[in-house]
């Protein structure tokens, strides 16, 4: 039970990295369902439909950079793992952000990447504006991204 | 979560529509058919935008039309594998084959190129069932009006009463699986089709003085429209069913009835096109599939009446004001 602050922290790292990296592969998923579908009739939009499925994929990166930052914090990576419980607790609630945002954010990047990869099938001179669509939904991946790690510097400094 | 995202919002199938939809011919393209010199001109022209088969310079148009149609029904086989889905569209064909196989039974003829392929059922099957008076072998929903109207025709002789009777179970297996298809689409295309057909019915019952009973057989109720009203309004003429459709949801129809039933019949594929077009810009389910079929069979309908038009020496103006409006 004395390690019960180290397993809090690890459960934040491993849904930082898990909810993150499922909600990717969910969007990666869709949004390569449809570039298949324009590829297949048009062999030649391979390039800039990739583009387009790659974008879901960043907050599975996001996530394991979170896990990575808070694995090193504690010591799991080397260094004393010896934690208490209120500090395992503070690095859980601080890689919930990115779990969370990273899971949802994904999806709905996603499926709004299908919508874009189906304007640049029907208009491909329009790729700079299909990317800023689901661009957009990145905002708030980096949002959550930002609050977990200021987040996890910061427990550094909490007094207990 | 993720079982929704795998099979049920074809983004697939919808992408590859998205393509596909760049082959269709939009108004541009439409108006250089209709302005062509000829009718061969016009074969020319779609054979560049990759009409029928490649190497294929198309000889006989109507071949051309059917291959297309083949082609679309290959393409949307292949994105919706399970084909029940699209009965809305094709059922009138099925019934269309019925009543080919009751007229060639009564009639002891076989009459070549009259089934319809792109069917639920295979015609051959259709035709040995009539023709055995084997009804157990056709589909439920089928087997009664199949008895019936075969019955009355060998009875009275007269073809409209089997032809009304196999129309209405049409109609009404159409809106059935619109129903079941629980897809707005599907259901509002069902709901048009079944709603022009009745007023179709109701007009030419109008003006050849069709009595309450035939009406009666021949209607098919339909949510949008109410068919004791329809009746009644039939029963006393024309205006009267002016009148009574200028109070649904039908109301800009009016115009065209009383121009044509040409006219009417132009308007209803219109509306369907026009209600159809939102699903140029949704990327998920089966509403742009749906919307694709319909755009295909009604750019296939107005090629139709434009090389028609041009193979009997009709005046451009006159082939316009048939062609249908194009969905993209």
């Amino acid at each position: 039970m004395e390690n019960l602050g180290l397993f809090f922290a690890l459960l934040g790292a491993a849904l930082s990295a898990g909810l993150a990296g499922a909600g990717s592969a969910i969007g990666v998923g869709i949004a390569g369902r449809a570039a298949s579908g324009v590829v297949t009739q048009e062999p030649n939009m391979f390039s800039k439909v990739l583009v387009l499925q790659l974008l879901p994929g960043t907050q599975g990166i996001y996530g394991l950079l979170i896990a990575f930052i808070t694995l090193t914090q504690i010591g799991i990576m080397g260094g004393d793992p010896n934690i208490s419980l209120a500090k395992g607790l503070l690095y859980f609630a601080a890689c919930l952000p990115m779990a969370i945002g990273g899971l949802i954010s994904a999806i709905a990047q996603g499926q709004c990447s299908v919508a874009a990869i189906g304007l640049v099938a029907k208009r491909p001179d329009q790729f700079g504006k299909a990317m800023i669509f689901p661009a957009m939904v990145e905002t708030y991946a980096i949002l959550a991204l930002l609050v977990s790690i200021l987040s996890i510097f910061g427990i550094v400094n909490v007094p207990f | 979560m993720t079982g929704a995202y795998i099979d049920k919002d074809y983004v697939y199938a919808v992408a590859r529509i998205r393509g596909a939809e760049l082959k269709l011919l939009n108004q541009t393209v439409m108006d250089q058919l209709i302005a062509a010199r000829d009718a061969d001109e016009c074969v020319r022209l779609l054979a560049e935008k990759g009409w029928g088969d490649e190497g294929n310079t198309g000889d006989a148009s109507e071949g051309m039309l059917s291959r297309e149609r083949e082609k679309m029904w290959e393409l949307i086989d292949e994105l919706v594998p399970e084909k029940s889905i699209f009965n809305v569209f094709r059922l009138s064909a099925d019934y269309n084959n019925l009543k080919a196989a009751i007229k060639e039974s009564v009639m002891e003829y076989e009459y070549p190129g009259i089934y319809i392929s792109e069917s639920t059922i295979d015609p051959e099957l259709i035709r040995k069932a009539v023709k055995e008076r084997d009804y157990g072998a056709l589909p439920d929903s089928m087997v009664e009006v199949a008895r019936e109207a075969h019955e009355a025709f060998l009875h009275t002789g007269d073809g409209q009463i089997c032809d009304i009777m196999v129309d209405r179970a049409c109609l009404s297996a159409i809106l059935e699986s619109g129903k079941q298809s629980k897809d707005e689409s599907l259901e509002m295309y069902a709901e048009l089709t079944a709603a022009s057909a009745d007023i179709k019915v109701a007009v030419r019952g109008a003006q050849t003085g069709k009595d309450r009973e035939f009406l009666q057989k021949a209607l098919c109720e339909c949510d949008t429209l109410d068919i004791n009203a329809l009746t009644n309004a039939a029963l006393q003429g024309q205006d009267a069913i002016c009148t009574y459709l200028a109070t649904t949801d039908y109301a800009d129809a009016v115009e065209e009835l009383k121009k044509s039933p040409t006219a009417f019949e132009r308007w209803c594929d219109n509306l369907v096109i026009r209600r159809m077009k939102p699903q140029l810009y949704n990327a998920f389910g089966l509403g742009p599939i749906a919307a694709y079929i319909l755009a295909r069979e009604n750019e296939i309908k107005s090629v139709r009446i434009i090389l028609t038009g041009k193979q009997n020496g009709f005046s451009e103006e006159t082939i316009r004001e048939r062609v249908r409006e194009t969905y993209v």
